[in-house]
């Protein structure tokens, strides 16, 4: 077990590195310089040049790369442009209403999602199925903005019991979790649904039942296990989607998390600050991508014995 | 697949059976697809868009741009069915141009995606070894940025234009194409026809294009229209955050992010908007559902 651990905890390691290359050369691929930036159009010539000097951009790119590479390694991003703060520390300070908003909206979509493929996979061909299944593929279709601005409209303008904006109290989190997790909801019931009727259909279900086991408990007990595989995987492919809903979410609701900060970052062509922000969405998905195949094995015996086996 | 087209058009004197015999697997698709009412309903509702979209110069009753001071802010009447905007423009009209927009950046994304991201695929998927194993990696590495941060660093790095939107929405729909294609690319490449075209000395370049890529043709087409519909999202929701297509020209995702600010007084102008996303976005869904269904009909349940 340890072993799988720490073979896929390999691979995390040149995943990363590709990613930190691509957002170094796509950071550095961009008009306007960050000394302009930074000094405003009052600057005269020699000062941009001099801070141009001191950020290191009169190296070579690769040497820049070089030291983005080190620095990062020992845990520090650089410094935001616009606020002078560690990137390390603007992104943690921000992290934990990203995470507990991605969580939210990570349970929602399975306590819902879950529920419902199920009931559409035993109702197969009635209008139960196709009830369930036609508010899946709309739940999968509609923009999450747009549902963020009617859920607005209709919680916080017309009936007025909920918050717009902020993240006080609980309340806050109604609206921007149901946002964050509709898409990911949607997939869920739409894999759930087929791994059921595939499973369903399986000879030891069909024995089980022949051997008089009641009806819930055949599904407790024989079905739900081998259905959670592939749901596992998906809601680990979504939970990365999902990271980056949060860019739309916390913009509509006025939540300061990670993903205003990437775009405010954008807007201001605060490199240092959009560089490390997606370098760390980058490693948060590559750690819910670990979990999620951790969980396999648990979920799935075989994965576990085989393991045992090869040691 | 592996028949003419041409059979599928050639006058049949034979019998019925004979004429069952001749119809193309595509014939076939087309055949499944039609029984499938809920596809075809999605396809109709994405070709009256492609309609709409070509004709908008002559649906639309007024000029999507028009400001008129004087009628700013108006809710739906006989005369604006869905209102005018804070500068008095006709929503109708702007929502009706505003298809263009939205299907030219889903198909012109998906075609950047389907194009490289299937070279890449078949290239992999053909010679495998190391090359495959490089490229798959760096798709590995597109995969783990969220699509949407993606598209927003590459739109930031490059500048909002339309242009612009396309690649990135493109560049972040990579992955999905190249793995599909791989996967095909992988079962097809051993082939008996494959070799037989290796042995009349065929080059690599042109064994992937005639041999191998279209019998990847089923998952790319399945994967392309889902593609669309994903990449009208991402562009909407790209300009939604002021990212992507700036104000005046009308598009959707625009449209209800400057909308946003009368959600209180004038909630028909975020609506609208929204609502015509998604409806294009689930008739695409939709459509591409029972086109995978079609194609494959071992995946149907």
């Amino acid at each position: 077990m340890l072993r799988y651990f720490l073979k896929r905890l390999m691979f995390l390691i040149p995943v990363l590195l590709g990613v930190s290359v691509v957002i170094f050369s796509i950071v550095h691929l961009a008009p306007g310089d960050p000394a302009e930036v930074m000094l405003g159009p009052s600057a005269t010539q020699e000062e941009i040049t001099n801070l141009r000097e001191q950020l290191g951009l009169t190296k070579p790119l690769y040497v820049q790369y070089g030291i983005f590479l080190t620095n990062a390694l020992k845990g520090d991003l650089g410094r935001s442009i616009k606020s002078n703060a560690p990137v390390v520390d603007e992104i943690m300070e921000r992290f934990p209403a990203t995470l507990t908003l991605a969580v939210l909206g990570m349970i929602f979509a399975i306590a819902i999602g879950l529920p419902l493929g199920i009931l559409a996979a035993l109702k197969q061909n009635t209008w139960v199925d196709a009830l369930c299944s036609f508010f899946a593929l709309v739940g999968f279709s509609i923009p999450n903005f747009w549902v963020g601005l009617m859920l607005m409209l209709l919680l916080s303008i017309y009936i007025p019991i909920l918050p717009s904006s902020g993240f006080d109290s609980w309340k806050n989190f109604i609206m921007p979790t149901i946002v964050l997790g509709i898409q990911t909801m949607a997939v869920i019931a739409r894999m759930t649904r087929s791994s059921m009727l595939e499973v369903i259909r399986q000879d030891y279900v069909r024995t089980a039942r022949a051997k008089g086991i009641s009806d819930r408990l055949v599904l407790t007990r024989h079905i739900l296990g081998n259905v959670l595989i592939p749901v596992v995987t998906i809601a680990g492919i979504y939970f990365g989607h999902q990271l980056g809903g949060v860019v739309i979410t916390e913009t509509i609701f006025s939540i300061p998390g990670l993903g205003r900060l990437i775009v405010d970052a954008i807007r201001a062509q605060d490199y240092p600050v959009v560089q490390g922000g997606v370098l760390f969405f980058a490693l948060c998905v590559g750690i819910v991508n670990l979990l999620v195949d951790l969980l396999y094995a648990v979920l799935d015996p075989r994965i576990k014995a085989q393991y045992r086996a090869a040691k | 697949m592996n028949n003419e087209n041409g059979t599928l058009f050639a006058p049949s004197s034979g019998r019925t059976k004979e004429r069952e015999k001749r119809r193309s697997p595509w014939w076939e698709v087309w055949r499944r697809l039609r029984r499938n009412k809920a596809a075809v309903a999605g396809m109709s509702v994405v070709i009256l868009l492609v309609v709409v979209a070509v004709l908008a110069p002559v649906l639309a009753p007024y000029d999507p741009n028009q400001t008129n001071i004087k009628m700013r802010l108006q809710g739906p009447s006989s005369e604006h069915p869905l209102g005018t905007d804070n500068f008095g423009r006709d929503m109708l009209s702007r929502i009706i141009y505003g298809s263009r927009i939205s299907l030219y950046v889903g198909f012109v994304a998906v075609g950047i995606g389907a194009v490289f991201g299937g070279i890449l695929g078949a290239i992999g998927g053909y010679y495998g070894g190391r090359l495959d194993n490089f490229i798959m990696r760096c798709m590995d590495v597109l995969l783990a940025i969220p699509q949407i941060i993606l598209a927003i660093a590459i739109v930031g790095a490059l500048g909002t234009s339309l242009l612009n939107l396309m690649i990135a929405v493109g560049i972040s729909q990579l992955p999905r194409y190249a793995r599909v294609v791989r996967a095909s690319a992988l079962t097809v490449r051993g082939q008996e026809y494959v070799e037989a075209a290796r042995a009349v000395g065929a080059s690599d370049a042109r064994i992937i294009l005639e041999n191998i890529l279209p019998n990847c043709m089923a998952p790319i087409i399945v994967q392309s229209t889902l593609g669309v519909a994903q990449a009208i999202l991402s562009a909407a929701a790209l300009s939604f955050l002021g990212l992507g297509i700036q104000p005046p020209t009308a598009e959707w995702g625009s449209m209800l992010s400057s909308g946003r600010q009368f959600l209180r007084n004038a909630p028909y102008l975020t609506f609208f908007p929204g609502l015509a996303i998604s409806v294009v976005v689930l008739a695409l869904n939709i459509f591409g559902d029972g086109l995978r269904d079609s194609l494959d009909p071992k995946l149907r349940q």
